[in-house]
Parts: C-alpha cells; structure tokens; sequence
C-alpha cells in the first residue's frame, strides 16, 4: 500500500508516524514544499525571539525519517489527478499513491484590504513568513498589528523582543473577547499593554499606506486615525490552503470537506487539520478545527482508518491552551465568552492581575462544565475527570488542590479562591 | 499617536549597565594578573579587595536588570548573543578558564602572587597561609554567590528556583568554604560535610579514614557521617526526592554549574548519541571507582602484601584524570561550549550512583501534563542535562531519566505549563497519558 501524505506539519506526522506504528509494510511519503523536515510551528516565535534556533523546534532527529522508512519529498504540489491517482509536483514531477492523505494546514487570512500586499505587510504562519518577517523588520521602529488573537499576541511579543513599538489594532472592544469572558479578557489587555504595547479597541482597519517605494508607510482606520509603522502584521486568523485543488472535482467549501471518518468526496483521498472542514459538525463544535491538539488528535483516529479499523473522530472534552506574555492559560470544557442561559459562572481573580479562575456550572444540578486557568496550571486529567463525571461546583472548589499543577512551593491560590467562592 | 517609548525603555536600559559589568569583570580578571605577576605579594590587601571588589559590583550590575524587569522568562536573544552562543566571547571565556584550571593544577607558582592576596582572609578563618586551593575555593564560592544573585533576579517568579538557589549558596559558603575553614583553624581535620564518596572519593579510602579515626572524637564523626550519607541518606533522600535533593540543592558542583553555567545551560548536546556515550561514561567512571576502592581496602587488609603499590597507583591515576582533569578543566573549563553539567552529565560517580536509584526506585518525576505538550521544544533546548525532555512530554510520558538533576528549569520555560518535578506514588509512575477516548 503506497500512502502519500501531503503536509508535513503536525497533522501530516502524526499521521505518518501512527501508520507506521499500526503498519510495518505501508509505504508512507510526506511531501512538504515548506521544510525538509518537521518542525513546531508553534515555536516559531521563539526562533525569531532568539530562545530557540531552527534546529530546536524539530522534534526528531533527522535520522528519525529514515529509520522509521517515511520517506520524505521537498516539493509543492501542483495539481492532483484523482481519476488516475496521481498527484503532479511543481517541480515537473509526479508521483501516484493508493492511499492520500491531504493535510496542507492553513495561510493567513486577508480580507481585500487596499495596500494588504505591500511590502512589509504580511502574515505569520509558515518558517518562509518567519524568513520574510526576519528581513521586513530589519531597522525598524514601529509596527501595527491587525487582528487581536492568539498569533497577533505572539507577534506583537516577537517584535517586541527587538524593540520595537507596537500598536495593535482590535476590532472588538476587549482582547480577544470572541474567546474570553469579559474578566478574562479585561485581565490579558491590561498585561499585555503593561509590556508595552498600544492596544486601541473597536479600530479596525482600514487602508494600507505606502511610501513611494512601494513599501508600508503606515495604516488608516476606520475612524480615520492614522498609525505610521514600517511594519504591519497581518493576524486576522488563518484560512484553509487548498489552493491547489481549486477546479478540481473534489468537494470542498473553506476547507476540504470531509465527514467523521476524514473521508472526502473521492474515495481513499481523506484530509485532515487545519484544511479539513466536516461536512456536518457535531452540536458545538466548529467545522474546521486550526489547533495543534486537534490536528493531532485528527491525525491519530486518521491513522487507525488508513490502516483497516476505520474509526470515527472524537475530540472529547475540549481543551486548549496559550500564553500571553507570561500569563499562561489553560481552558476545558465549555467556557463560552457569555454564560449560556443554563449556565452559573464563578470567576475568582488575584488582586495582582496575574492570575485568575473561572469555573461555570449548570443551573440547575450545579454540576461542573468548564473551566479557566489564568497563571495556574492544572491538570488536564483532572479537569477532564470532573467535567466528565459531573461533578458539582461545591465538589470542584474543595478539591482544586487535587488538580493544581503549579510548581512545587508556588503559592496555593486554591485557599484563596475557596475563600473567594465561600464569601461569594 | 501615544508615545510609547518609555514604557518599553527597560529592556534596552540593560544593555549599558551590562557592558559596565563585562568591563568590570574584565578589570577584575587584568588585577588579578597583576597580582599574580608579583603586585600582590607586596600589595596583598589592597589587590584583594580590588579583585572582589570588582569582581562583586560586576554581578551587581549584571544582575539588575533582571531585578528591574517584569518577572518571566527571560530568553530573550539567547540564541543571537556570541557569549550564550558559541560565539567568540564564548570560546575567549572556555579557553580563559581551562588555562586558569591548567595553572591551577599543575603550574601554581604562575599563581604566586595572586594566592598571596587571599593570605589575610586565609589566616583570618583558618590562622594559616593561603595555597592555591584556598585561592580556588575563593574564587569559586564568589562565583556561585555572584552568579547565584543574577539566578535568583532572572527567576524571580519562581519560588522553587529561589529557594534552591539560596540552598546552594548557603551549602557552598557554609559547609565547602567557611566549614572547613574554621576546622582548620581548630585544629580539625578539613573536612567537607556536603561532599560524600563516591564524588569526594578518598572519603571511603583507608587512608583517609584511619587519618580522621587516629585526629579524635570529632574524626570519628565526620568517618560516621560520611557513611551515613554515603550508604543511608543518599538512598532515602533520593527514594523520596529523586537526585535533585543532592545535585541541584546541595553540591558545590551543582551550585557551580547552576549558577555560573546558567548562561550556557542551552549548549548540551540533546542527541540521541550524546546519551548513549553519557551512559557508557558515567557508569565506567562509577565502576573505576569502586573497583580503586576495594582494591585499597583489600590491600590495606592484606598489609599490602597482595597488590603492592598496583592500588595506590589506581588511585592516583583516577585523582589525575577523574579528579582534576575530568572534573575541573574539562567539566568547568568548557561550560561555554558545551553546557554547564559535562562533569555532572558525563563524569560523576554519585550522580551516576544517585541516577540508578532515581531511575529505578524513586517517588520522583517530571510529570506530563496530559496531551497538552505543543513539541515546541523549550524545555529540551535549556535542560542542561542534555535531556530530550520534549520527547517525553510530546508522547504524554513523565520524565524519568537518571541524569535529570531536577533544576525545574524545563518546567518554567514551558509556554503552556505542561511540566511538573513532583513526587508522588512510586507506583504508576511510567504509565503515559491515554485520551479517555482511546481507552479501550
């Protein structure tokens, strides 16, 4: 069997290295235009920070590929030929798989703003935006930052980091308020403008200025405020890349579309990450998932249906986490930006803004649903464990010490919130 | 549009005051060729207090803009700077401390006048002349103190890396300086509480034991306690704590390499191959030194008829290239090249001894935090064990490896908190993290 994996990011691997785990004959390819071998994507701020080099974000070692016999191809794809099973490279050549596997991630979003291809204006995702970032911000002073989410926080940190100056433009009224509950949002603006940079709230933008060079001078808002930079970053999210499949007989919508099982319109063609898009998504859950979690996840229920035990996806209860700045967050469960009618809402925050809890409950039998961790650690098993089993929020507050993950003599801020819940 | 510029002026107020502080430092260095050229035969005092003087005010001011700043990681650049990077500071600072180790060891009168600089403090705590141990032991405390400070600044917001760094400052300047030191000065053997065979090696040597049982009561002691560390603490330390209880919290080795190697930490070799030769190493280096031991106990129980000089000779040549060459100008001298633990990693009999115990029977861990690992590898590129922690942590495994010293360094540098040196249960302890979803 000659399966070939298209992306070798995250999703792409998982795949690959799970096949091979379950499947000692398979031949597996990864093709990947962007790397030779795999990387985090999620470290690429820290190459750029200068914390890592390239070489530290590759989980394996390079012998690893050959070892293991995935065989690894440095090239785009151009076109694929489904009839005759065929996929056709930019560089001239083409290579035929029994089994495809398309996990192709995603690119910044942009939204046909005047002046979005200037010099100097871009996005971040892949190492080439890295390289391209390298050079755009070489001996500059200023930048702008568009769209106020996971990725414009890292950039604005990055850019930061060789002192530059920051303005970051958010659309809504708080930080990321289309993910966070108010207090949480209202906490992360405060910290992050505490380092430094100019978070200016419902702005949006409007125009891209150059200079004439042809190279970003400076943006206009929709109020008509004008911000110089010489750099503007582009973190209005990320869409699907499945620009190679455009008039292509596959179906796809934003991303490719795919049901529960990650199989497409064609048979033994299946796709998965950040590119997918389910057809119908389960109740509360989004069509296409962009996370280093759920890629991962994706990719190992994947590899068990390649290999013969087609299983359908269950992400479980849902998890995330990030950083912003040096708050750390971890969420589980469900924890919508409003309480949902049926829901209570407990949120406990330390006076010194660094740290801070939310737990939301059912109304009616209490039992818990979700939670928030601001600058604390908790364990996943446990958060998990409880949202599994329904255990009430009067259980949870007596028991945090039981999931509490931060290092050893950190100070128990457990005692503090069940104060906090008790007096409440 | 608001100015911004002074909100954001700390991070580059660092850089002048730590260019102060490196020209400082390399006055410090340029006295104390002075002295050690002769000044400081005729001017003792004066080159004394010049040296640490200077010496003191340039960890100062390098260590204030960690104490200024916002507390968190503080990695900014690491990898773009020629001293942290293997660039050409690096290599003139390896090779400035591996000549001093060489002088050192084998060529002190070079040293003659430096060491004639510490004769006041050195009869002040022990009523006799200095020698260039005491030069040593000096230099080396001053380093952990200073470097010590800038540690406890750049992780502030961790009450684990503070206390552990106090607890290593005070056991080098208390029980490996001032200690001994004032023995001395009683007329007690000089013997050194925190340091226990097989790393303070002669500890177990007959020699060594019938010299401490024949200088009275308190000899008789020091023989008791050092078996008592040696065969009944270090199990049960290490049972319920895991090696760090020793390595990162209370050896002079350790406090150098934490403090005065944290620069460097991020330059261990993480490869797959680089374990394989740290295994075969250390472990040689633990037999080499209890077959030396039991071959002077068998000899000394046989009056030597047996074995003749052939163990005496064993010892001497593990002292030569364990002791000195391994240890000191290898182990310290190549910090800038090749991380701050080469000694610890590769050559140390007790971390190998307290490696096995760790590994197969402990309580301790670096717990996983379930899926939640990203691979972004912060936590393998700064374990200055040379660990691959990441590959652990991305397969939902907890970290269980005999040279982890548990600094807690991979565990603050994780961006999404996935990390945890705990101990727990010794039961249960390898099983990886399952997604409840895949349980069968």
């Amino acid at each position: 069997m000659k399966i070939v994996i298209v992306g070798n990011g995250i999703t792409g691997i998982t795949c690959a290295r799970n096949i091979r785990k379950l499947d000692s004959n398979a031949s597996i390819n990864v093709i990947s235009g962007e790397t030779e071998h795999f990387f985090s994507r999620t470290a690429l701020m820290y190459i750029y920070m200068g914390h890592m080099k390239f070489e530290h974000t590759k989980p394996y070692e390079d012998w690893f590929w050959n070892k293991n016999r995935i065989n690894l191809i440095r090239a785009y794809v151009k076109t694929l030929n489904a009839k005759n099973k065929i996929l056709l490279l930019e560089n001239g050549e083409s290579i035929a798989y029994d089994k495809l596997i398309l996990a192709t991630g995603s690119k910044p979003n942009k939204f046909g703003w005047p002046g979005e291809d200037l010099v100097g204006v871009q996005g971040l995702y892949s190492i080439q935006d890295l390289e391209q970032m390298e050079a755009n911000t070489k001996n500059i002073s200023s930048a702008v930052i568009v769209g106020g989410g996971l990725i414009g926080i890292e950039m604005a940190e990055m850019l930061h980091s060789r002192k530059i100056n920051v303005t970051m433009l958010v659309r809504e009224d708080l930080y990321w308020s289309n993910i966070l509950p108010r207090e949480e949002a209202q906490l992360i603006g405060k910290h992050v403008a505490g380092h430094g940079i100019d978070l200016r709230f419902k702005t949006e933008l409007k125009e891209i200025v150059s200079n004439n060079q042809g190279r970003v001078a400076g943006v206009l808002t929709h109020s008509g405020e004008k911000v110089e930079c010489q750099f503007v970053g582009l973190t209005a999210g990320v869409k699907p890349n499945i620009g190679f499949l455009d008039n292509n007989e596959l179906e796809t919508d934003k991303g490719i579309l795919i049901n529960e099982y990650f199989e497409t319109s064609i048979p033994d063609i299946y796709a998965a990450g950040d590119c997918a898009q389910f057809r119908i998504p389960k109740q509360g859950e989004p069509a296409i998932e962009q996370l280093w979690y759920t890629g991962k996840m994706q990719a190992e229920t994947l590899a068990k249906t390649i290999c013969g035990d087609r299983s359908v996806y269950n992400r479980g209860i849902w998890f995330n986490s990030a950083k912003f700045y040096d708050l750390e967050y971890q969420t589980y469960g469900q924890l919508p930006p409003e309480t949902n009618p049926e829901q209570k809402s407990f949120y406990w925050e330390h006076p010194n803004g660094r740290h801070a809890f939310r737990a939301n409950y059912s109304s009616t039998d209490e039992s818990i649903q979700g939670f928030n961790f601001i600058g604390i650690r908790f364990r996943q098993i446990i958060a998990e464990e409880w949202i599994r089993e329904r255990k009430t929020i009067d259980f949870v507050i007596q028991n945090l010490k039981k999931g509490w993950f931060d290092p050893e003599f950190s100070k128990a801020f457990y005692m503090d919130i069940s104060y906090s819940y008790l007096n409440r | 549009m608001k100015d911004i510029s002074l909100s954001i002026a700390s991070p580059s107020a660092a850089k002048p005051l730590q260019k102060i502080g490196a020209t400082l430092t390399a006055c410090a260095i340029l006295c104390s060729i002075i002295a050690a050229y002769g000044a400081g035969k005729t001017h003792p005092l004066l080159f004394f207090f010049l040296i640490t003087a200077l010496f003191i005010s340039a960890g100062i001011l390098y260590s204030i803009p960690y104490f200024k700043a916002r507390a968190g990681i503080k990695n900014d650049g690491i990898m773009q700077n020629s001293l942290s990077n293997r660039g050409a500071i690096a290599w003139g600072i390896a090779i400035l401390m591996t000549g001093f180790y060489i002088i050192l060891y084998w060529f002190p009168y070079f040293l003659e006048g430096l060491i004639r600089t510490m004769d006041p403090l050195s009869m002040m705590l022990r009523d006799k002349a200095a020698d260039q141990w005491f030069l040593y032991g000096t230099f080396y405390t001053l380093a952990v103190l200073i470097m010590g400070m800038r540690f406890i600044a750049k992780y502030k917001f961790s009450r684990y890396h503070v206390i552990r760094t106090i607890s290593v400052m005070f056991f080098q300047l208390g029980f490996a300086f001032l200690l001994p030191a004032f023995l001395l000065k009683l007329n007690q053997p000089e013997f050194y509480f925190s340091y226990f065979w097989p790393l303070k090696y002669s500890y177990l040597f007959p020699n060594d034991i019938d010299y401490l049982i024949s200088s009275g009561n308190l000899g008789v002691f020091m023989v008791f306690w050092g078996l008592v560390m040696t065969f009944i603490a270090t199990p049960v330390l290490t049972y319920n704590f895991g090696k760090r209880w020793y390595c990162s919290w209370v050896c002079g080795c350790g406090a150098l390499a934490e403090t005065l190697g944290d620069p460097y930490r991020q330059n261990s070799d993480k490869t797959l191959k680089a374990w394989k030769i740290e295994r075969w190493m250390v472990h040689s280096v633990l037999v080499f030194i209890v077959l030396t031991t039991t071959l002077l106990w068998l000899n000394s129980w046989k009056s030597g008829t047996i074995l003749g000089d052939a163990s005496g000779l064993f010892s001497q040549w593990y002292g030569f290239l364990i002791g000195s060459v391994f240890s000191g100008v290898i182990g310290t001298g190549f910090y800038p090249i090749m991380g701050s633990r080469v000694w610890c990693r590769f050559g140390c009999p007790m971390a190998a001894i307290l490696g096995l115990f760790q590994r197969f029977k402990s309580k301790f861990r670096i717990t996983t935090n379930g899926g939640q690992c990203i691979s972004c590898g912060n936590c393998s590129t700064y374990c200055e064990m040379g660990i691959d922690v990441r590959a652990y942590a991305q397969k939902g495994e907890n970290i269980i490896r005999a040279s982890c010293v548990g600094c807690g360094v991979c565990s603050s540098v994780c961006p999404r908190g996935v990390l945890k040196l705990e101990n727990l249960e010794e039961e249960g302890r390898f099983i990886p993290y399952i997604r409840h979803e895949d349980k069968k």
